[in-house]
């Protein structure tokens, strides 16, 4: 059991974190989104349609971090420092966009300023947590256990090209919920916002793929060695084939499909990274065993999460349901 | 100046949690009384409760947000700034936040949707439930946070191997010796801060003449739950402090600024009831103190004696005037509380509560003092607990991150920034929708609701409030 509970911690983080990042990630896109439209309406309506969820969307976030830090706090402590201000900068983005839910509806008709928030908070964290995620692919800089960077290692051509990209595929997210659950005039708004951030997105997976692959010699043993190339060779396929099938649906205005294949494209990215990475936590020291938490920890959190999860995926589906259905003009905030 | 990466590294942890421990220690106790309401408005269908539950929504839905962006910082700030900690606690502590997470951040963010957005959306039984859901996570919330801060006061349960921290014992780490009564003080502390911030808005509202029938039965409802909670609050206080005495030696000498080395037998220990304390001369400037009454509370013995702060050597002694002068504003705003809910109770049976123009203009002004009683009492326990970050465990000065100062201070400022933009709007906003009072809430309704669910109440909604108002 001590060789299997890091790698089922390592399983549920992964998973905290891509929930949070599908989850929050049309919710964050729909702020990154907020800019392009001027009419009130819309913006009332963009608002709205995410309004019940955002707040259940974030908590993913304290799980993926908090998480982090009860099953490999060696891990958190190496990793924090190491991305300290993205982070910081993030979480105080967070805050902005966070108040702007409720602050924009009781400062109406005076609410510009909380316009302004919401929109650049959102793409703000956005921006940072692809800054924060091309900082650990690139790799932590470790010495006797503890982060031994600068305080700008974070900052790279590499990470600010993950930063761009994650703009893109959250925008991406954003204008596939849009086309899903609003009707009219931003419907067809949203399916035009839609293409350009595609093609971002993709554009970020073509130079992050092949950056790694050839920049990072770790990265290309793992995928162009055998046998790891028989088993891999469709990943990039399967991605090539949803970008087909989006970029046909954003065409013809399907939202659901829209949405389902930019979920498909953050889900196969996201597994190509662990591919890349495993069994590093914090590349390339750290594996999931140096930095496991006490045994007894992880079990202990373990028997929790296990009833748990199961059950906050049950209400949370339950929520989104009670919201289901267009979200229409006019409709009130509470 | 050569800047302290610790001191800047405490502020930092100082100033969010103090504005972040604002927010829970208020909604805690509105998300209970919402559910209260929405539960008596079901049962009796008495309008004014449906009124009254609408219009707090929407100050909770302001303080909920903040509390939730403040909190989130916090529980990265574990990681950002005290890696160190973060590591050599991490297995003892860190399931602790982790089961917040799961059993009570996931409740509260989820069910909130519906609180706050299903007034049309779902049955009133289920709007309730929710209601009840939200108010119940944020006690679970506090339980584990609580729990965790507790074992950092006094740790029991684990064992050192290491220098790390690994658990022995979970029921000894989440319910270690200060635990329950530390939640009882902090829920009931909560719970009375709301439940004056209720009274003097409806005071308020009253002395405006303003949402009359609601201000009414806010009032009486909270100060009847005063006259409740002040006393047991006064208990509960004094035996958190019993446990100080057994406990944290060193935080109680503070407090009480109580130096020692000059016991004579059957002197006792006196009460400071004022003083400024002098850590260069180990003495008290201009002190007023009450012979043998510090025995007497600590020890319950006329001549009993405890350890004085010569007892400890200087680099194990907390700093002496936050935890000294903490004490005395918590305890003395408390009586405060106590002497105004007894008047409150007083003019209440006579019958003569809302004629009393003078104590309800007191009243009205009345709604911080749970928060700063709040932040006084907190202040008194963390800085206490000082120099140690878990107690005998890992001092504070050793669990800081390796990060230089430039960052620290560029995350400071930032912080202050920010947190004065973004609380202070929503002081402003909370106070507008405050202004405005329940009579502006029934009219958002309007243009709402198309499921059917909506039209029954909206219509005795309605028909309620111009019942209700004659006056207006």
């Amino acid at each position: 059991m001590e060789f299997y509970l890091p790698v089922i911690w390592g399983l549920l983080i992964a998973t905290a974190v891509a929930l949070y990042v599908l989850l929050d990630g049309f919710d964050l896109g729909v702020g990154i989104l907020f800019p392009f439209t001027k009419d009130e309406e819309e913006r009332d309506q963009m608002m709205n349609s995410i309004a019940p969820f955002w707040d259940g969307n974030e908590t993913w976030l304290i799980l993926g971090g908090g998480g982090l830090w009860v099953a490999f706090p060696k891990a958190y402590a190496i990793l924090m420092p190491g991305v300290y201000l993205p982070v910081i900068v993030m979480l105080l983005a967070l805050a902005f966009r966070g108040v702007a839910f409720e602050f924009r509806f009781v400062s109406k008709p005076n609410h510009r300023w909380w316009d302004i928030a919401f929109a650049g908070g959102s793409t703000v964290a956005a921006f940072c947590q692809g800054l924060i995620l091309g900082t650990v692919i690139d790799g932590i800089v470790v010495a006797d256990n503890s982060y031994a960077g600068g305080p700008f290692n974070w900052l790279s051509p590499f990470s600010i090209v993950c930063g761009l990209g994650l703009v893109c595929g959250y925008a991406l997210l954003g204008s596939g919920w849009l086309m899903m659950r609003v009707e009219g005039a931003l419907a067809s708004h949203a399916r035009r916002w839609a293409r350009p951030a595609f093609v971002g997105l993709f554009v970020f997976i073509v130079v992050v793929s092949l950056w790694t692959a050839l920049g990072v010699p770790r990265i290309s043993d793992r995928w162009f060695s055998a046998p790891m190339i028989y088993l891999l060779w469709p990943v990039p396929l399967v991605t090539l084939l949803l970008g087909y099938i989006g970029w046909r649906a954003i065409d013809r205005g399907l939202g659901l499909r829209t949405f389902a294949t930019s979920v498909g494209l953050f889900l196969l990215c996201f597994i190509g990274l662990a591919i890349s990475n495993y069994p590093y936590l914090v590349p390339p020291t750290l594996t999931v065993w140096d930095a496991a938490a006490a045994p007894d920890s992880q079990m202990f959190m373990l028997l929790g999460a296990v009833p748990l999860l199961p059950l906050i995926l049950m209400y949370t589906a339950f929520v989104y349901w009670t919201f289901r259905g267009k979200v229409r003009p006019g409709e009130g905030y509470h | 100046m050569e800047l302290d990466p610790v001191l800047l590294a405490r502020v930092q942890f100082a100033f969010t949690i103090s504005f972040h421990i604002i927010f829970p220690s208020f909604t805690i106790g509105l998300a209970a009384w919402i559910a209260t309401l929405e539960g008596i408005w079901l049962a009796t269908k008495n309008d004014r409760y449906h009124e009254l539950a609408r219009f707090w929504t929407k100050v909770f839905a302001v303080s909920f947000a903040m509390g939730v962006v403040s909190g989130i910082v916090l529980s990265y700030q574990f990681g950002t700034n005290w890696s160190r900690y973060a590591e050599v606690v991490g297995n003892v502590v860190a399931p602790l936040i982790g089961y917040e997470v799961l059993t009570a951040f996931f409740l509260e963010a989820t069910f909130l949707g519906i609180m706050l957005f299903g007034w049309n959306r779902v049955p009133p039984w289920l709007h309730f439930l929710a209601c009840l859901i939200v108010a119940v996570g944020t006690c679970i919330s506090a339980f584990w946070i609580l729990s965790a801060n507790s074992w950092m006061q006094f740790p029991t349960g684990h064992e050192m191997r290491d220098g790390i921290a690994y658990p022995a014992n979970w029921l000894d780490i989440i319910f270690s010796p200060t635990f329950p009564i530390r939640y009882f003080h902090m829920v009931l502390g909560a719970f009375i801060t709301t439940a004056f911030v209720v009274f003097a808005v409806g005071a308020r509202w009253w002395l405006k003449g303003q949402s009359i029938a609601q201000a009414e039965t806010a009032m009486k409802m909270a100060l009847g739950l005063l006259i409740v909670l002040v006393p047991i609050q006064g208990y509960v206080g004094d035996t958190a402090g019993e446990l100080v005495r057994d406990h944290q030696p060193a935080k109680l000498a503070a407090i009480e600024a109580h130096w020692g080395g000059e016991e004579t037998p059957g002197a006792g220990v006196p009460l400071v009831v004022f003083a400024i304390p002098n850590e260069a001369t180990e003495t008290n400037d201009f002190q007023i103190a009450i012979p043998h009454l510090g025995s007497l509370i600590v020890t319950r013995s006329w001549d009993g004696t405890f350890p004085g702060l010569k007892t400890f050597p200087p680099e194990d002694r907390p700093p002496l005037l936050p935890p000294f002068f903490g004490f005395r504003i918590m305890v003395g705003l408390w009586a405060l509380m106590l002497l105004t809910v007894v008047v409150g109770g007083i003019l209440w049976a006579r019958g003569r509560l809302f004629s009393a123009g003078l104590y309800l203009k007191a009243v009205s002004l009345m709604w911080p003092i749970g928060f700063v009683t709040v932040i006084a009492g907190w202040f008194v326990t963390e800085i206490g607990r000082q120099p140690w970050i878990a107690t005998g465990i890992l001092r504070t000065a050793d669990a800081i991150s390796p990060v230089p100062v430039g960052s620290l201070v560029f995350s400071l400022v930032l912080f202050v920034i920010v947190y004065a933009i973004v609380f202070s709007a929503g002081i402003y906003y909370i106070n507008r929708l405050i202004n405005k009072g329940p009579a502006s809430v029934s009219h958002a309704d309007e243009g709402e609701g198309d499921d059917g669910l909506r039209r029954p109440i909206s219509a005795a909604h309605d028909a309620g409030r111009t019942a209700m108002h004659p006056g207006e």
